[in-house]
């Protein structure tokens, strides 16, 4: 099955997996199984009109699937997806020191 | 042995080396890759640091003692005890003084032939372009969002590069942004998530040592790209992960439709940042919030008044520091509402107040109605009401 790695601050809502392997034949696919799997992860890949966030960024090996084709993007057995998500550190609002 | 065209112009006989620094480069001077000239360029060059914290610290340290000519800051914070774990140009006896002057002194004792200039304003739409114009590469080492749209717009529309580093945890990124050569910070992330949906590293914490790993990366980027030798990370992701130690790279394309460096820009001007971030709005909407002083609080506990408190830490925070609340971690929050009482009031605090302020209006949408957000958090009781609780 393919694997998906998951970034840091999306590891709590797999259970502390930093790689999971989910099933799917195009990246859209797995992406929604992988959601449906953990679904706590859905409302941080997904808006709630169900398309991905965009500032969550997918690679199929090191190509962003936006250059690809999209959700359509087909994934095989080997390939891994890797959920690259926007960072800043520090503080993220006046609320926080 | 330049490999590409090198970011500031070959020297022309105005900029000499005296025999100190002669001796001070000599590591560099022996390579041919820097070579009298490359040192030269290094001495011409201007780089610009936003921010002198955790990717700042070992940058700024790096690029004072390679040599770099004019050394920029921005910076407006003060020193924090917290800040010692990783902001290495910061000590023990800078606590309490703007990162800008301890900074300045750690650069000029590194290598005194740097020229230092200090930015104590906040970086704005109001003042980035005017500051960005005077140097040749911006280095960002900041730590939010609306900073690093700010600054990504004011690169490109400046056209210097930007060299990019953020850090999370146990990972971080590096790249360089320069919309003359490749694709922008945009190009990566067209928009920021919303606020509170990507913890900070004061939520989420940060090893220490992991901005230093970072922040040299930058530095060395910068160094490259003025010298124009080797590959710099344009249009190239490094991604950095401490814990397995392990570096993958990813592919990033220039977006023909970037608002900013696409083929037809719509972003020509610099624009509200914290309002592009969601900020203007959350904060607004969490002034909404039904709010308590730690005052107020205590008052309330030591009239007997019928108030129940709810911290909505995580329980390794609650270890370090607590008042006795009721802990329940936010994550958990919607599953466990059952076991809170509708008609009682409940004071919701975590650290310093954002998590709460989630926690409360959550309970709000739930149909709790006395429910007030503890304003500060624990960290206000320990600095207003009882310092023997422990800040962390």
């Amino acid at each position: 099955m393919p694997k998906i790695k998951i970034p840091t601050p999306l590891r709590q809502y797999t259970g502390g997996d930093s790689e999971v392997e989910v099933g799917g034949e195009t990246a859209g696919e797995t992406l929604e199984k992988l959601a449906s799997e953990y679904p706590d992860l859905r409302q941080h890949l997904y808006t709630g009109d169900g398309k991905l966030r965009s500032f969550v960024n997918v690679y199929k090996g090191d190509e962003d699937i936006r250059y690809l084709d999209g959700a359509d993007t087909e994934v095989s057995e080997d390939d891994e997806l890797s959920i690259i998500p926007s960072i800043a550190g520090g503080c993220a609002g006046r609320r926080c020191r | 042995m330049q490999t590409r065209k090198p970011l500031v112009e070959s020297p022309n006989g105005s900029v000499e080396l005296s025999n100190e620094e002669i001796a001070r480069y000599s590591r560099h001077l022996i390579m041919p890759e820097v070579a009298l000239d490359g040192q030269k360029q290094l001495k011409q060059a201007r780089v610009l640091t936003i921010g002198a914290g955790g990717l700042g610290s070992p940058l700024a340290m790096y690029l004072a003692a390679a040599g770099i000519g004019t050394i920029g800051i921005v910076d407006f914070d003060v020193v924090d005890e917290s800040n010692l774990q990783r902001q290495i140009i910061h000590g023990t006896s800078d606590l309490g003084r703007p990162k800008l002057e301890s900074a300045r002194e750690k650069i000029e004792d590194i290598n005194p032939n740097v020229n230092v200039e200090t930015f104590g304003e906040p970086l704005s739409s109001e003042n980035a372009l005017e500051i960005f114009e005077d140097f040749d590469v911006i280095i960002d080492g900041t730590d939010n969002f609306p900073t690093r749209y700010l600054v990504n717009d004011a690169s490109v529309l400046t056209g210097k590069p930007n060299v990019y580093g953020s850090i999370f945890r146990f990972e971080g990124q590096a790249s360089v942004f320069w919309a003359e050569e490749g694709p922008c910070y945009r190009c990566l992330y067209p928009e920021p998530p919303p606020p509170g949906l990507v913890p900070s590293c004061a939520e989420g914490g940060v090893l220490g040592i992991l901005p230093g790993a970072i922040g040299t990366i930058q530095a060395t980027e910068t160094v490259k790209l003025i010298l124009g030798i080797g590959e710099p990370l344009i249009g190239r992701l490094l991604l950095y992960d401490a814990l397995g130690m392990r570096f993958r790279e990813m592919r990033l394309r220039k977006d023909p439709n970037c608002p900013v460096c696409g083929e037809n820009p719509t972003v020509t001007e610099l624009i509200d940042y914290q309002e592009f971030c969601g900020i203007t709005q959350a904060n607004a909407q969490a002034d909404e919030l039904p709010e308590i002083t730690v005052q107020e609080l205590e008052g309330r506990l030591q009239n007997g008044g019928r108030v129940s408190v709810l911290d909505v830490r995580e329980p390794h925070e609650y270890e370090v520091a607590n008042i006795g609340a009721r802990l329940i971690p936010l994550a958990e929050l919607p599953e466990r509402l059952v076991e809170l009482d509708r008609d009682e009031t409940l004071a919701v605090h975590c650290k310093t107040g954002g998590r709460s302020a989630r926690a409360v209006k959550l309970l709000k949408e739930a149909g709790f109605e006395n429910v007030y957000n503890v304003r500060g958090g624990i960290d206000a009781w320990s600095e207003e009401i009882d310092p023997s609780v422990p800040k962390y």
